[in-house]
């Protein structure tokens, strides 16, 4: 089962959600940070890379002695990856979606493939929680591509949390696309409310169940909540402004470690997810028992 | 000639190739390449290095469009006078420097 966690934009607490509510299943789970640009979550776990594996896709490598310069290739390519300067073409790989056409287009056969690396996936373990973080190279702009990589890396037989990056564009899609169930995190506040809505058209296009957590629940005003109910999407938990879950944050605990106070509210999460679940999709969430 | 210099490359609107001997000039339009995603200095140095130009004149150039242009053999010339004719009288008179390097940064690092 796949729970995707995500929201309209960055800063409100997803990563924390997910991460805690990995930690309270008393139950073998994955956690996929799939937030590539800026992989987080493993800041909240104390575990030390397990392993680390290199993600790449296939570049053009152009023979120079069997190219003619007849730009077959570069006509091809949308993402102008390739370029012509009068003699054989020039690759810009961080362009290079790997789609394999211009190899197919060159009339002379002088293109072969070669691997580039855009990023990894690391693997820690923590206790129950097995979690893969993928990681962008810099100035690659294959997100999507990298968010594939890890979701390909999931363990089909075990409960996995996706958490997404943020926003509302490819990546986020690419890691909502095939999730049993998504959890929206928002904060009440207007900023808040605009990027839900903009999250609810993605997760409501891409036909998927779904809820809203409202953390820092107490700073803004009541209309996210208003906004739930007159489109009748669930409200799952609303997490209280409480200062101490923010100092928690700040020295990278969890909030169900330093706050065993909060436990109960992720445990309801996951009941609420369940009975969500069981009311959307006709089936429940939940693999393990949470306690 | 009197135009404004638009102080980017990629994202220009049109180019003009000046030819020094005979003083004539041609108006290359760069549209297709205002909404391209990525990539856009890149397809601009190749409009450039088509049109046979040996030198460019320009406000910024990123470091993709340099390559390109290195590879082309095409020089590349940055300055931030605000009309063409002024960056021509400039050129011609010797006095800007050829760029070495891209002067800005790529736009997705
Ligand atoms: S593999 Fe596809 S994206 Fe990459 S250079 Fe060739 S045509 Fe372009
Ligand atoms: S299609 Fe082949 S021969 Fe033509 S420019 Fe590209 S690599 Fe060279």
């Amino acid at each position: 089962m796949i729970l995707a966690v995500a929201s309209g934009k960055g800063g409100t607490g997803k990563t924390s959600i997910s991460v805690n509510l990995a930690r309270v299943l008393d139950a073998p789970i994955q956690l996929l940070d799939c937030d590539v640009e800026e992989p987080n979550a493993h800041l909240f776990l104390t575990a030390a890379p397990s392993s680390e594996e290199e993600i790449t896709i296939g570049v053009p490598k152009i023979d120079a002695e069997r190219c003619n310069a007849c730009n077959k290739c570069v006509e091809f390519c949308q993402f102008n990856a390739l370029a012509s300067v009068g003699k054989a073409p020039m690759l810009f790989p961080e362009l290079c979606h790997g789609c394999g056409g211009c190899m197919l287009v060159c009339p002379n056969n002088a293109i072969r493939e070669e691997r580039y690396r855009i990023g990894s996936v690391t693997t820690r373990q923590a206790g129950l929680i097995t979690l893969k973080s993928g990681c962008l190279d810099v100035g690659v702009s294959l997100a999507s591509t990298l968010v594939h990589a890890v979701k390909e890396r999931r363990n089909p037989s075990t409960t996995a949390i996706l958490d997404a990056p943020p926003g509302t564009a490819c990546p986020a899609v690419a890691t909502l696309r095939g999730a049993d169930f998504a959890v929206l995190v928002t904060e009440p506040t207007p900023f808040g409310l605009n990027d839900l809505k903009l999250a609810v058209d993605t997760v409501r296009e891409l036909k998927l169940a779904f809820g809203v957590v409202i953390n820092r629940a107490g700073i803004g005003d009541d209309r996210v909540r208003h906004y739930c109910e007159a489109e009748g999407i669930p409200l799952l938990l609303e997490l209280p402004d409480d200062r101490r879950i923010a100092e928690a944050y700040s020295r990278g605990e969890l909030i169900v470690d330093a706050l065993p106070e909060y436990r109960s509210h992720f445990e309801r999460l996951w009941q609420a997810i369940d009975n969500e679940s069981t009311k959307q999709r006709g089936m429940p969430y939940r693999a393990g028992v949470a306690r | 000639m009197t135009a404004a210099l638009d102080p980017s490359f990629g994202r220009a609107k049109n180019f003009i190739v000046y030819d020094l001997q005979t003083q004539d000039f041609t108006l290359i339009s760069n549209t297709q390449n205002l909404n391209a995603a990525q990539g856009a200095g890149i397809q601009a140095a190749q409009t450039i290095a088509k049109a046979g130009a040996a030198a460019l004149i320009t406000g910024h150039c990123g470091p993709k469009a340099f390559r390109v242009l290195e590879a082309a053999g095409v020089k590349v010339y940055n300055t931030d006078v605000p009309t063409i004719a002024e960056a021509l009288a400039r050129y011609k008179a010797g006095e800007l420097t050829e760029a070495n390097a891209a002067n800005v940064e790529g736009h997705w690092v």
